[in-house]
This record gives C-alpha cells, sequence and structure tokens, in this order.
C-alpha cells in the first residue's frame, strides 16, 4: 500500500505536467488597477465583507490594516465589522473548515493571498479574479446549479447573481450572454468586480505601495553611492599601469 | 598562508597604539591583514567576471543576516491553525504583514537565495573559462564544487520552509527519487523524510538542516575556498601565472595589493549589485513567478498536486537531465537512471582540473574545438535550464536528451579534444588596457 501510493505520487508526478499542457492558456480579461483609488477600495472592502466574508476568510488580514484605505477606525468598527469585536482582530470567519468540507464539498479557501496565488503566464491574479467573478453562468448539471467558464465545475455558486443576473453560456462559439439581468447594469456590475478585486489585491499585500515608495528612496541614495563609490575607485587606480 | 615572519606591531606611545599592540602580541591581526589583504597580491588585469566571488560573499552575509531575524518569527509548524491555515505557511504571511520591515527582510532572504544562485553560476562560469581550476588551483575548485553541493542542498531544504503547494511537491518529488535507489532507497526516503509523506517531521529537520547544519559547512568551506586560493594566488583572464615575474622585493610585477585596490573597487560593484538587487526586492520580488512561484501563496495541502510541479529556476538544468532519461537499464527503473544523471551533472563539475590537458588555460589562447564545445554546451545548459520549467512535451524530451548529451560531451570529451586542438601562444605578462 505505502508502496503503491508512493509509486502513484510518482506517476502523478509524472503526468500531472501534461494534463496542465493540455490544459492550454484561456484568455484572461484586463482588470481596472484601482490601486490609487481609495474609495474604489473602501468599496472593494464593502463588497468583500457583505459577499464574501461569510464562507471564506482573510484571515492574514486584520481589521486595523483597512484604516489604510483611508477609513477611520470608527468607520471600520461601524460599517464593516460584523463577526469580530476587536479592531486588531484578523478577518476570520465563524464557520470551520471542516464543517465547510461537508457543506461544499471543499473548504472555501481563505482569500488572503488569493489575489497573488492566482497569477500565472496567463495573466496576473487580479486578471483571473476578474475574470472569474464575471464568467459564471446557469447550469442545471451542478448542484449550486452554476458553473465558471475559466474554473470549470467550480464548488462556489454565483454569491453576485442578484447583482449580475443569469448568463448563459454558448459552449460551440464559447461565448457569454446575460439571459436574466440582475441589479446592476453590465457596466456597474464590472465596475463592482473590479473594486472587489482591486481590494483583493491590496489585501494580498498592503505592504506594496509602500515598498515601492521606499524602493525609489533607496535606489536614488544607491544611485549617489555609486558615483562617489566609482569616483572613489578611479582616484585609487590611477597609480596602476 | 598567514606569515608568521611578518613583524608585530610596536606602539608609537599612544592609548589606541598600546592596545593594538597588546591585542597583536597576543592575536595575527597585523599578519593576517597583511597576508590577506594590503600584501595580498592580486593580477591587476580582473576584468567584469572576477566580481562574482565578492558578490558572493555579499550575498551569503545577506542571507544569514536576513536568516537570523527571520528565524526570530518564523515558526516550523505544519498542524493548521484555527482557519485552516498550516501555522509554518501563516507565520511567513505574519513576518510579511504584521512584523515591523519584515517584508522587506524576507524578500531580501528569497531574492537573496535567486541571486545567489546567479552570482554562482557566474564565478563558476568565470573560473570555467579562465581555467581557474587548473594547477595549483585544483583544490580551491573542489572547495567550490563542494560550496556548489551545499548551497544546492541549502535551497531545497529551505524552499520547504514557507510550506506552500510548490514547497511541498517540489520537495515530495525530489525526496522520492530517493526511493529510486534499488534495494534502500524506499527506507531510504523514509528515513529523509522522518515520514510516509513530507509532513511535520520533515518540515522540522529541513528546518534545522536549513538554519543551522549546512550554513555551517558552507561557511567553513568559503573559508577553505578563500585561505586556499590565498595560498596559490588568484587566476587572471589571461590565465598566466602573475608569481613567474616578480622585482626585487619578491612582489609580482603585474600584481597589486588586494587592499586598497580591489576593496575599493570591489566597494562600487557592491553598490552596483545592490542596486539591481533592490529594483527586484522594491518593485518584481516575485521575479516574474521565478524567484516567488505563485503557486507557493496557496498553502501546503497534501490531497492537492497542483497540476504542474516545476523546480526553482536554478535547479531547472538538472531538473530536466533526470526528465531525459527515459530509458531503464540493467533492470533498474529509468528513473533511477535519471537520479544517477542529475548527481553526475553536478559532480563532473569538480572532475574538471583532470579533464583539461591544454596547454593553456584562459580561453583567450585556446582553439577553435574548445570554443565550440564551449558554445554547444552554453547553449544545452541554458535550454535545459528553460525545459526544465517546462511542462514536459515529446519535442522537449528530445531536446532535453540532446541537451544532456552536450553537456556531458563538453566535459567527458575535454581530455580528447583539448589535445588535438590548435593553441595561441600565451603572453609574458598580462593584458592591462
Amino acid at each position: 500500500m505505502k508502496a503503491n501510493s508512493l509509486k502513484t505520487l510518482v506517476l502523478a508526478f509524472c503526468f500531472a505536467p501534461l494534463a496542465a499542457f493540455a490544459n492550454t492558456s484561456v484568455h484572461l480579461d484586463r482588470a481596472p488597477d484601482v490601486q490609487g483609488d481609495p474609495a474604489a477600495l473602501q468599496n472593494g472592502a464593502k463588497i468583500f465583507v457583505n459577499y464574501c466574508l461569510t464562507c471564506h476568510g482573510a484571515s492574514q488580514l486584520r481589521y486595523n490594516r483597512l484604516t489604510e484605505l483611508g477609513l477611520t477606525e470608527e468607520q471600520v468598527k461601524d460599517n464593516l465589522m460584523f463577526t469580530a469585536d476587536k479592531i486588531g482582530e484578523q478577518m476570520k470567519i465563524a464557520a470551520r473548515p471542516e464543517e465547510q468540507k461537508k457543506w461544499f464539498g471543499a473548504t472555501p479557501p481563505d482569500l488572503s493571498l488569493i489575489a497573488r496565488s492566482r497569477a500565472s503566464g496567463d495573466g496576473s491574479g487580479a486578471d483571473w479574479l476578474y475574470t472569474y467573478l464575471r464568467s459564471f453562468y446557469r447550469d442545471e448539471n451542478r448542484p449550486t446549479g452554476w458553473n465558471n467558464v475559466i474554473f470549470e465545475n467550480v464548488g462556489m455558486p454565483h454569491v453576485l447573481w442578484q447583482l449580475q443576473g443569469e448568463q448563459h453560456f454558448d459552449h460551440e462559439n464559447h461565448k457569454l450572454e446575460l439571459v436574466v439581468p440582475g441589479q446592476l447594469s453590465p457596466e456597474e456590475y464590472d465596475k463592482q468586480i473590479g473594486d472587489l478585486v482591486g481590494f483583493l489585491v491590496w489585501a494580498a499585500e498592503p505592504e506594496a505601495g509602500l515598498r515601492k515608495k521606499i524602493g525609489v528612496g533607496v535606489l536614488l541614495f544607491l544611485g549617489v553611492l555609486f558615483a562617489a563609490a566609482y569616483l572613489l575607485k578611479k582616484e585609487y587606480w590611477k597609480d596602476v599601469h | 598562508m598567514a606569515n608568521t615572519n611578518y613583524e608585530k606591531y610596536k606602539s608609537d606611545g599612544s592609548v589606541q597604539g598600546n592596545v593594538l599592540e597588546w591585542f597583536d602580541a597576543r592575536f595575527p591581526a597585523t599578519s593576517m591583514w597583511r597576508a590577506h589583504l594590503s600584501e595580498y597580491y592580486a593580477p591587476k588585469n580582473f576584468n567584469f567576471l572576477y566580481f562574482f566571488g565578492s558578490l558572493a560573499i555579499l550575498v551569503l552575509v545577506i542571507q544569514v543576516v536576513t536568516g537570523i531575524f527571520l528565524v526570530m518569527h518564523y515558526k516550523p509548524d505544519a498542524s493548521l491553525n484555527a482557519s485552516g491555515i498550516p501555522v509554518a505557511f501563516a507565520s511567513v504571511e505574519y513576518i510579511m504583514r504584521d512584523v515591523p520591515w519584515g517584508w522587506l527582510i524576507r524578500y531580501m532572504h528569497s531574492t537573496g537565495a535567486s541571486a545567489f544562485f546567479i552570482v554562482v553560476y557566474m564565478h563558476m562560469y568565470r573560473g570555467l573559462i579562465y581555467g581557474s581550476y587548473r594547477q595549483p588551483r585544483e583544490l580551491i575548485w573542489i572547495f567550490g564544487s563542494l560550496i556548489f553541493l551545499c548551497l544546492m542542498a541549502e535551497a531545497f531544504m529551505g524552499y520547504l520552509l514557507p510550506w506552500g503547494q510548490m514547497s511541498y511537491w517540489g520537495a515530495q518529488v525530489i525526496v522520492n527519487l530517493f526511493s529510486a535507489i534499488p534495494l534502500v532507497g524506499e527506507p531510504l526516503s523514509i528515513w529523509v523524510r522522518g515520514d510516509f509523506v513530507i509532513g511535520d517531521a520533515t518540515l522540522n529537520r529541513f528546518f534545522s538542516f536549513h538554519v543551522i547544519a549546512v550554513p555551517l559547512v558552507l561557511i567553513g568551506l568559503v573559508a577553505a575556498h578563500i585561505l586556499a586560493l590565498h595560498e596559490v594566488g588568484s587566476n587572471n583572464p589571461d590565465g598566466i601565472e602573475i608569481k613567474k615575474k616578480k622585482d626585487a622585493n619578491g612582489i609580482p610585477l603585474d600584481g597589486i595589493p588586494f587592499h586598497p585596490y580591489y576593496t575599493v573597487k570591489d566597494i562600487a560593484v557592491v553598490v552596483g549589485f545592490l542596486i539591481v538587487f533592490s529594483i527586484i526586492v522594491f518593485f518584481a520580488p516575485e521575479g516574474g513567478g521565478y524567484f516567488l512561484e505563485y503557486n507557493n501563496f496557496i498553502p501546503a495541502d497534501p490531497l492537492k498536486t497542483p497540476p504542474h510541479i516545476a523546480p526553482v529556476w536554478y535547479f531547472t538544468p538538472y531538473y530536466s537531465m533526470l526528465r531525459a532519461m527515459v530509458w531503464p537499464l540493467l533492470g533498474l527503473d529509468a528513473k533511477f537512471w535519471g537520479v544517477v544523471l542529475m548527481g553526475a551533472g553536478v559532480l563532473v563539475i569538480a572532475f574538471l582540473p583532470w579533464l583539461d590537458k591544454s596547454p593553456v588555460k584562459s580561453i583567450r589562447y585556446r582553439g577553435p574545438i574548445y570554443k565550440g564545445f564551449l558554445a554547444a554546451f552554453l547553449v544545452s545548459f541554458f535550454m535545459l535550464g528553460y525545459l526544465g520549467a517546462q511542462p514536459p512535451s515529446p519535442a522537449s524530451e528530445v531536446l532535453s536528451q540532446i541537451g544532456t548529451l552536450v553537456y556531458f560531451a563538453f566535459f567527458l570529451a575535454m581530455p580528447w579534444y583539448t589535445k588535438i586542438d590548435k593553441y595561441k601562444p600565451e603572453p609574458e605578462r598580462v593584458t592591462f588596457k
């Protein structure tokens, strides 16, 4: 049994890449970049808390971090904290992973890093999420009644269906069409998803903005230091013939 | 070698002078300073390929110092926290988000790993083309080969620690290779893991090896590498011995004291390197998915094999050799021979001093046959590296077999082609400007 399982592993390792090869690249829509737009990120946080945070945690992110999006602690407490009572708490969910596994067949992944892990040769993680959240369609063969174009047989139902409406997928032409309109127009829906994805990108690395800002200063300093070091070297090496 | 005949320091009567005299009488301070820096004569014609030795030391220091701070916050624990995330994985994200400047320390360490291999591959290439491995520097080369081996072990075990999907499955694949060894393979791989699969026991032992055992050996080998170098003196792009032409004081005519000449040069080189390093750390720490693989932002899941498992870029040339071997031989699995081939690919480098029969050391005075083999070797090395990162296909299998053949031909046919090649005469003195 033990030897068998190892062999299976090795076999899986040998053939699994073939499967990946067969799964040729998918076209991803480009997500809008809203990192410089606090209002969009705040809106994204609101959608996240209202629609995602019931099943998915963001257990690596603390509520007080949301103040970096231009909100006060009071605003965060009053509008975004439903399941936690301390501002320093992480954005966890009440459901236990084992229970969720029973309910959905798979544990909904923690979304702290989803925008980084979904990056690939096809596009950024944001592009994948932006496409994914706009690619749900009705499929009566699925237990949830929903399927997704870029995530076949996905376990997650279309949580935002009331906003988007219902799409039909034309398998032959590989085209999605809106058959039942939702509360939002397609443009409005895309904007909401863009904000939500922007928030997930921010949440995956809240330090990214600071990192780039500091990087500019570091490079300027090193540039000056290099000039000085180079002149020092030239001065010393004058004697070498 | 630290010359014990150096005069001991004599105080000029000042307080500092007295302290130094006291110290020098009890410790080889000035003699070591002179033997390794102010009176270590290095050839004056070093070119940019000679930067990478000192840069390797710099990267080693970066890795050790950032590593010390990472260990203060990292937890080698595969159990799941209340949110279902492995504690080890969560502790890395804790460093990235909650530890002040943790993101910088962590990105420096992860970028440093890739930088280490870039710098060391360049350093090895320099030794290769200028014949730095030839007599009397064989031992330096052997120490260097052992450093390369240690570095691979260090990188491999360090890569498990973030406990992401690639960490986990990469380690699973590599440790499973041991099971290809006949008779002892299966128990051996279990012994290495401490479990039937990669698990908490594996994580903890890899952590121990990564933070103390391997670095200790690595630093010892680096010291031996430098001591051996200073014993015989540095080679140079002309591949001739500067010690053959000395002035009346016994100083090589083409040598300059390492300090201050190469120390000031290295300061500029270090700053130049740090500029490139900082561009990656601050603006592209994922290195396009090559320095930090995207899949490794997903916590390790023993039940979910990722569709495409590729090792980190610096292992891909050797990984390709492993995959190139598809024929069972002598009743043994193809996989076993793949492992042998991969190991041989690394070890064969250490035998260069005895494979090269040419009368000259440097590529500058070598003939067309060597240059042809070297070009083919470089192409195959890069090709193998590229293929190792790609999912396998029939075409890539054939290409990696050709690449492996060329790689080994460069080494194993060397005794033959370096004998029949044409050579240009070496100069008496080094070429400078």
